[in-house]
């Protein structure tokens, strides 16, 4: 196949962007995303220009690295689909693809297609975890867990936090992804004595962090590719009035 | 040097408790005065640093994603061993310890592997007061399956992504830490240094990935979790970015590398594609539970196939070899993966292989499906069907996956003692950056296993008795040592950025990764190992002559962090070449044609080589000095390793 690409180019933070178009021949529709752009920048490399950043490292789908913004949709047009998982055979040959970072005032962009995602982690540093120090604890079958609270908690922690959902969304919020974290610890039994607290406290992180407020477009889940649902939003937000009401943060 | 492997005296059950209570302890008031550095931050490294955090240490993590969260440990499927005997099959610590000496091909230590599986049931509680949500049955209890080597249920298991959840649970572990202010982490920073003062380890140079910046950190002592060095291979099942860099320049300060030659070639891979393919998709070792293995009888019949003049579907039962139940009625499907690897390899050199290439035999769900229902199988294996579909474009309900080995785990790695310390005093190694525990072949989800053991339950123990008896005193950053480091670091970046060759770094890796597959993969010969090692360092050479890499140090340069890389795997992989030529035997992941039984099994030779080889650095380009730690057997019988 033979494509127009239009990728992102910024030369760091600080600097204005802008974008490129690079022409691109012979690609196999049996190529990954990440495999067409590695051909890409051999290709810029060997003519001694500066090859195009994007992040990834698994390549399975799992770690959350890879974040491009395919033709206007996060990981590209394929649902349920990391931008690594995704394959040539899914665009046409001929066709012009426009690449970009994602975009939101919480995720700066580093260089190119790059961003810096730190705030997430910073929200899980806010209470997204079970305080329990190594060592001490339950043999593990002395809490026994209902096979559909455990499948629901389930679901909810397939998040691998890659921030599409951010992408996703007008206002750039980040409540699919808090609220999966926050489902899956209000559901087990295990996350139960900090319940309150840590739904505040991540929820406050979030806002410090400068993500939007959540207007229930329902474009995060649409475009997640591991398909966090919207009841988790709505989880959250009872979670959090019940935690507003009584609040145990003092 | 003498390898003192520091295993304690007594019976093998009471080893590890008596070793916790003779290791001398920092007063928990004392704690916050030691600093410790960990590098990575995968299962072990996470473990290990949220666990320090909590006793009271001064925690500085590092990792080169972007996010501790994305480390190579979060890809792993299948499952974490364990010896909890749930199920109630006969499993027990002896059990788990036996099948792992076993499987190992007796080419590990006794005490350690009994000591992972000791502290292997501390681990499923742990993770699961963590909130890891295990798979679970209808009672609410854990739920377990099968694996590789094993006659017993003893995998835990979270769908097919149990690395990720394990790592979720570490990662909210050393969250909380952060969170604490015990532990401060430096996510986008590559370790390029060991820093050492007198003697001992005392800090690293980093570059901050995002503005290039080389800095120094200063420590009482170092642990090096950083994952194993199966990309020297090019194609394997690791992570793009996973390397050897901070454990080879730590061998190039004095810390022995042992057994670089174990690797192990996982059987159940989605085959080789195209000359792009940037990496190999695992399709997870669980799957053979319930998927069958076979090829055509005939190398006619699968000619016939290549040829696309029949499809899989009409080939008669009759015309199907099921050759691991043939020839392994006892564990069939689920022989170690060694076994596994190397049969399918023997039945595709014999022309019977399938797919395009031939390079591929068949794992079939069907009867599976005809007994359990495709509800059921895509309960247990859902997801990994659907990135077969996704990769493949074929529908794997509908027909066999086509499978092949890939390169995926390396069993080698720095040489550590029973405290897991290497020979540098104060540098600890864990997790897959060690070569302890899976001696010549690592058994099916015990990789996890050996990561948390060593972060969450063995680390914080021995690194207590080193630290106790260091004097609180820091080593500031402006040392002649550290600057000395500094300086060689940059050095190295420079030239490579001044050579501005014709060739890229990825194309003096794949050729690396060519040579490597071809010469030092599935099979090796003393001959071929030969020329292997020529031509590494032909090429080298070359790369240092003839590389280009673009940029400048000073920003986020891709091409430059991977030329690091790189340069690394073109020395590791001559040593590995040395250490499978010196091996003149066959074991486990380290098969020699000239060393096999009459049914084509790896034939070891204990008489002259149960030993662990350690490598010296001498210098690039200069042979490595060898140092062998004797292994002694007390409590398993050294048995020709049957399957049958
Ligand atoms: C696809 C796949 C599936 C697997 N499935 C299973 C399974 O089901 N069961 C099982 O038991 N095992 C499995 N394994 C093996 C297992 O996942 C790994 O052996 C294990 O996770 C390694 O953990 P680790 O903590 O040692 O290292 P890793 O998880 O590889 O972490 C390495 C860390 O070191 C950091 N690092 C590396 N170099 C540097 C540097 N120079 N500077 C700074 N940081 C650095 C990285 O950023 C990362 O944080 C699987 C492996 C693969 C490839
Ligand atoms: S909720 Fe979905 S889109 Fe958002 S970070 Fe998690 S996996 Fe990515
Ligand atoms: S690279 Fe890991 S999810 Fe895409």
């Amino acid at each position: 196949m033979d494509l127009t690409l239009k990728v992102w180019r910024q030369k760091d933070k600080n600097s204005p962007g802008q974008m490129v178009t690079y022409p691109i021949k012979g690609i196999s529709p049996d190529m990954s995303f990440l495999e067409m752009l590695d051909v890409l920048n051999e290709d810029i490399l060997l003519r001694g220009e500066d090859p195009i950043a994007f992040d990834h490292d698994c390549r399975e789908g799992i770690c959350g690295m890879c974040s491009l913004f395919i033709n206007g949709r996060p990981h590209g047009p394929e649902r349920g689909t990391t931008t690594c998982q995704l394959h040539m055979r899914h665009f046409k040959d001929g066709e012009t693809i426009t690449i970009e970072p994602w975009r939101a005032a919480a995720f700066p962009v580093h260089k190119d297609l790059v961003v810096d995602r730190s705030a997430f982690d910073r929200i899980q540093q806010a209470g997204g975890y079970v305080s329990v120090n190594t060592g001490g604890v339950p043999d593990a079958n002395a809490i026994p867990i209902s096979k559909s609270i455990a499948d629901k908690a389930f679901d909810a922690a397939t998040c691998i936090q890659c921030g599409a959902c951010v992408a996703a969304c007008k206002n750039a919020s980040a409540m699919l992804f808090v609220s999966a974290k926050v489902s899956q610890l209000s559901l087990l039994p295990q996350g139960q004595a900090e319940r309150k607290t840590r739904v505040e406290n991540m929820v406050a992180q979030m806002d410090i962090e400068g993500f939007g407020a959540c207007t229930n477009t329902g474009a995060c889940a649409a475009e997640c590719p591991v398909g966090i649902s919207l009841e988790n939003i709505n989880m959250l937000r009872r979670e959090f009035i019940a935690a507003k009401a009584t609040s145990e943060n003092l | 040097m003498i390898l003192d492997s520091k295993i304690p005296e007594g019976p093998l059950a009471e080893k590890w408790d008596k070793h916790k209570f003779d290791v001398k302890l920092v007063n928990p008031a004392n704690k916050r005065k030691y600093d410790i550095i960990v590098v990575g931050t995968g299962l072990a490294g996470a473990s290990a640093a949220a666990t320090f955090g909590e006793l009271g240490y001064n925690v500085k993590a590092f990792c080169f994603q972007d996010s501790p969260r994305r480390a190579h440990s979060i890809a792993a499927q299948g499952g974490i061993n364990a010896a909890k005997n749930y199920q109630n099959d006969g499993d027990s610590v002896f059990r788990l310890f036996y099948d792992t000496i076993k499987g190992g091909d007796y080419r590990a230590r006794e005490a350690n592997v009994y000591r992972l599986a000791q502290v292997s049931v501390n681990i499923i509680d742990q993770c699961v007061a963590q909130g890891v949500p295990f798979a679970r049955d209808y009672g609410g209890l854990l739920a377990n399956r099968s694996f590789g080597g094993a006659q017993v249920s003893r995998t835990f298991y979270a769908r097919g992504q149990t690395g990720q959840q394990l790592l979720l649970g570490a990662y909210s572990a050393l969250n909380r830490q952060i969170a604490y202010g015990k532990v401060k982490m430096y996510p986008r920073t590559e370790m390029l240094d060991l820093v050492m003062v007198d003697g001992k380890a005392r800090g690293i140079v980093v570059r901050n990935l995002i503005t290039g910046k080389i800095e120094s950190h200063s420590a009482h002592a170092v642990v090096l979790a950083t994952g194993g060095y199966g990309n020297v291979f090019f194609l394997s099942t690791n992570a793009m970015g996973s390397n050897a860099t901070a454990a080879w320049r730590a061998y190039k300060k004095g810390a022995l590398f042992a057994n670089p030659c174990y690797t192990q070639i996982h059987p159940t891979c989605i085959p080789v594609s195209g000359g792009y393919q940037s990496k190999l998709t695992l399709m997870s070792e669980s799957l053979r539970n319930d998927g069958r293995v076979w090829v055509p009888k005939t190398k006619e019949i699968a000619e016939r196939l290549r040829k696309g003049e029949i499809t899989v579907n009409d080939i008669a039962e009759a015309d199907r070899d099921y050759y691991l139940e043939r020839k392994y009625p006892a564990f069939g499907n689920l022989v170690p993966r060694d076994v596994a690897s190397r049969n399918a390899k023997l039945v595709c050199d014999e022309g019977r292989g399938v797919g395009s290439s031939g390079l591929a035999v068949y794992l079939d769900f069907a009867d599976a499906i005809k007994r359990d229902g495709q509800a059921a199988i895509a309960a247990k294996y859902g997801n990994l069907f659907e990135m077969y579909a996704k990769i493949t474009d074929e529908n794997p309900y509908e027909r066999p996956m086509r499978i092949y080995p890939a390169v995926h785990y390396t069993m080698g790695g720095l040489w550590v003692d029973y405290n897991l310390m290497t020979s540098i005093p104060g540098l600890y190694a864990a997790g897959e950056a060690n070569f302890s525990d899976h001696g010549a072949n690592r058994l099916g989800a015990s990789a996890l296993m050996q990561g948390l053991a060593d972060g969450y339950f063995v680390l914080p123990y021995t690194i207590g008795d080193y630290l106790a008896k260091m004097p609180y005193d820091k080593v500031p950053v402006d040392h002649p040592a550290f600057l000395e480091a500094e300086k060689n670091v940059v050095d190295i970046n420079n030239k490579l950025l001044s050579i501005n060759g014709n060739r890229t770094v990825d194309e003096f890796h794949k050729a690396l990764g060519a040579i490597m597959w071809e010469y030092c993969g599935m099979a090796r010969n003393a001959e071929g190992l030969q020329f292997a090692k020529q031509e590494i360092r032909k090429l080298r050479d070359e790369f240092w002559r003839d590389v280009k890499v673009v940029g400048v140090n000073e920003e986020l340069n891709i091409t430059l962090e991977k030329a690091n890389r790189v340069a690394d795997f073109l020395e590791l992989g001559e040593l590995m070449v040395e250490d499978a030529l010196h091996r003149n035997e066959s074991c486990g992941g380290h098969f020699r044609e000239e060393y096999q039984t009459p049914e084509n099994e790896a034939l070891r030779d204990d008489e002259n080589f149960a030993y662990v080889a350690a490598w010296e650095f001498t210098g690039v380009g200069n042979d490595p000095v060898l140092h062998k730690e004797d292994l002694k057997f007390e409590n398993v019988k050294l048995t020709q390793r049957s399957y049958k």
